[in-house]
């Protein structure tokens, strides 16, 4: 059913805020599994509203990031000891391809810009829905279609995909790697692919054309501002992986050359393009979780976010940065340009560093409240630190020719890796949870996962950066003792373990949210952005009143008159020009 | 703007490339790269200058001046679950063979159909 949609009512800020907790629970999550009759199921699958298509992204990429990360578990035990067979090589093969093929293709981004941005974009800028609604579901489509496939590539003849989960030709040709779970893991590529390719559509059409009156583009906030930059990485990356699929698949199956020496063709150009998709896929990856933090610690530090356009232009330059460095990742083929791909490299760090001065700027003389989300934001900003620092090393050619394909260069990735979708990830799952769902996740809980979480991680990889150091080869499955790397080895493995007790905590958060809710109301941690200015759940299209925008906390502004002067950014006099003529507009 | 800068962008660097590198493919990539940002960017620009400012992005706009319909917006709708099954089973077609291609086509022109009736409908159908 096509519905017209007409604009929200202004609210004035005298009136108090809006309707309170929602009652009912809205029932479309967890796949329509089980519990739901037809007409449950069928309102899932033919639902065009943004937020039972945001969360059916979460949840659809959660069961993949558990399942990668019970991969990840198996991977540690089989490295604990030397000389371990607790998995043969092949299967070892195939699961660190899946694990890292899942995580990142599966979770990490449409986590980010399918669930959390699905969700929450809309809602920050003052939409009613995406902009394409019909658009956003077929996304979510193809994207539940190849995650499937990936995921049950396991069970064709001849296994998964097991070349790593970037698939160096002529690795991955149709001699190398023959067999069914191959085609299906490059297939799976190419639907998530156009999934991903279809959102950034969406993101950048809602978010230019779809705010709300008086929503200015800087006015935006900083979440929804990486969404944008994300959604225009998104269509600059995914089409080269698409094509570069499209062509390893034609190689395979219909006779070319492409990537193979024997026709002519150049294995090293499918580096090229996989890495041209794969280092802006970084950011795609890295930018939304950005955004989620930059929006929680202002929340939790009581301050208005500390230097918001500089916020913007770093998220944009290192976006345009991240498309002119794909080839520091092959600094060893020795076909690539050392002194340009390495100062691309370096380039970027500025405006990280950038990004992290005004993080501690945000922080900096605020009434900090160390709840869930801000922990958790907390601890992105270390790993991520360490991880950003880490990346500075690998960036000098030299350092990078001894730690290349190392475990030093392992530990890096998931250090940025793991501090942007899981730390700031889960800082966003706590963060809008409430928003979402209605009701509160236990803090005690929450603060549980995250300590065990935050010890589990340092310990499971800074042994991996030493045994790096040490010589150890990524992607081994087996190493002797005399090698000297068992002890490492072993704390990683600990490590590992304490990461998986920490989720056991999330899951009792989420069951005994669900057994014994806590209603949230419609601001709990006295947010400033709009989503938090409509119901907990939100209605079908998501206001129905708004409050003046003025500023990019149009939210804190309704509900703290008295605080309206400060103000992040822009022309004061301005504003104060606004505020009379508001107050003027009231009492006449 | 963006397309337009991240055009300008791909310029500089393209040159700064031909000054630095030994090689002529990655300069011409780079250079069709920034041709790229530059074409959609300039339609645009181009489009921006005709068109009605939004209220998105007038500071002091209040809801009440946006008042009226914003557009129309699906409510629900099988079609795009019904696309997505038939791309899931063309893709399959390549992987499995060439008996799952009619469910596959099956499936697409229906959602095609459907999708396109539905939308000159502006309804269920």
């Amino acid at each position: 059913m096509t519905t017209t949609i007409e604009s929200p009512d202004l609210i004035e800020p005298e009136e108090p805020g809006g309707p309170g907790a929602h009652g009912h629970d809205v029932p479309a999550h967890e796949g329509g599994h089980e519990h739901h009759g037809p007409t449950g199921i069928l309102n899932w699958l033919t639902s065009t509203d943004h937020k039972v298509i945001g969360k059916s992204y979460m949840i659809t990429s959660l069961v993949t990031f558990f399942i990668s990360g019970a991969m990840a578990l198996v991977i540690r035990m089989q490295l604990a000891g030397p000389t371990s067979s607790l998995v043969n090589f092949q299967t070892y093969n195939e699961l660190f391809t899946m694990h890292g093929s899942l995580m990142l293709y599966l979770f990490a981004g449409p986590f980010a810009f399918g669930g959390l941005a699905n969700y929450i974009v809309p809602l920050q800028v003052g939409a009613p829905d995406m902009a394409y609604p019909r658009l956003n579901a077929l996304s979510y489509w193809l994207y539940l279609g190849g995650a499937s496939m990936m995921t049950l590539s396991f069970v064709v003849a001849g296994g998964a995909a097991s070349f790593g989960w970037v698939a160096y030709a002529p690795l991955s040709n149709s001699i190398n790697s023959p067999g069914t779970g191959t085609d299906l893991w490059l297939l799976s590529l190419g639907l998530t692919g156009f999934s991903a390719i279809f959102t950034g559509v969406n993101l950048v059409a809602t978010i230019f054309y779809l705010r709300a009156p008086g929503m200015t583009m800087f006015r935006v906030p900083i979440f929804s501002w990486n969404m944008l930059v994300t959604g225009i990485l998104i269509l600059i990356a995914f089409p080269v992986l698409f094509g570069a699929v499209v062509m390893l698949f034609c190689d395979r199956h219909f006779g070319t050359h492409i990537y193979s020496v024997q026709g002519g063709g150049v294995p090293v150009l499918w580096q090229h393009l996989f890495w041209f998709f794969g280092h802006p896929e970084v950011y795609i990856l890295a930018l939304p979780y950005f955004g989620i933090v930059t929006d929680i610690i202002p929340v939790f530090s009581r301050k208005p976010l500390f230097g918001y356009r500089g916020m913007v232009f770093a998220t944009l330059s290192i976006a345009a940065l991240s498309t002119g460095v794909w080839a520091h990742h092959m600094f060893t083929t020795g076909v690539v340009l050392l002194p340009f791909f390495s100062l691309l490299s370096y380039l970027i760090a500025v405006p990280t560093g950038i990004k992290f001065f005004n993080w501690i700027g945000t922080m900096w003389g605020g009434q900090l409240s160390f709840q869930t989300p801000m922990l958790f934001s907390m601890g992105f900003l270390f790993a991520f630190l360490m991880g950003g620092v880490t990346g500075v090393l690998l960036a000098s050619p030299p350092v990078d020719f001894m730690t290349h394909d190392t475990y030093f260069v392992v530990a890096h990735f998931h250090q940025v890796l793991i501090g942007t979708t899981v730390f700031a990830g889960f800082a966003g799952f706590y963060f809008w949870y409430p928003k979402m769902f209605g009701r509160m996740l236990n803090e005690r809980l929450g603060k549980l996962h995250f300590w065990f979480l935050f010890i589990g991680f340092w310990v499971t990889f800074v042994p991996q950066y030493l045994v790096g150091l040490k010589g150890m080869p990524r992607r081994i499955a087996d190493y002797l003792t005399s090698n000297g790397w068992t002890g490492l080895n072993q704390l990683s493995t600990v490590g590992a373990f304490v990461i998986g007790i920490s989720f056991l905590f999330f899951f009792a958060n989420l069951i005994q949210s669900w057994r014994k809710p806590v209603p949230a109301g419609d601001n709990p941690w006295d947010g400033g952005a709009l989503e938090w200015f409509t119901s907990s759940p939100p209605p079908h299209h998501n206001f129905t009143h708004l409050p003046p925008i003025r500023s990019e906390r149009p939210t804190w502004d309704y509900n703290h008159p008295e605080h309206r002067k400060d103000e992040s950014h822009g022309d004061k006099r301005h504003r104060e020009h606004e505020q009379k003529k508001e107050t003027v507009g009231a009492n006449s | 703007m963006f397309l337009a800068l991240i055009g300008i962008f791909f310029g500089i660097i393209a040159i700064v490339y031909w000054f630095t590198a030994y090689e002529d493919a990655g300069f011409l990539m780079l250079l069709g790269s920034a041709f790229l940002g530059l074409l959609p960017g300039g339609y645009y620009l181009w489009w921006s200058r005709r068109m009605r400012p939004l209220e998105g992005d007038e500071p002091d706009a209040t809801p009440s001046s946006g008042a009226g319909v914003i557009d129309s917006f699906p409510g629900s709708s099988i079609w795009p679950f019904l696309l997505g099954m038939g791309a899931l089973f063309a893709t399959l077609t390549f992987a499995f063979g060439l008996w799952l291609a009619p469910i596959a086509v099956a499936l697409g022109l229906s959602a095609v159909i459907g999708g396109v009736v539905e939308s000159r409908r502006g309804g269920t159908v």
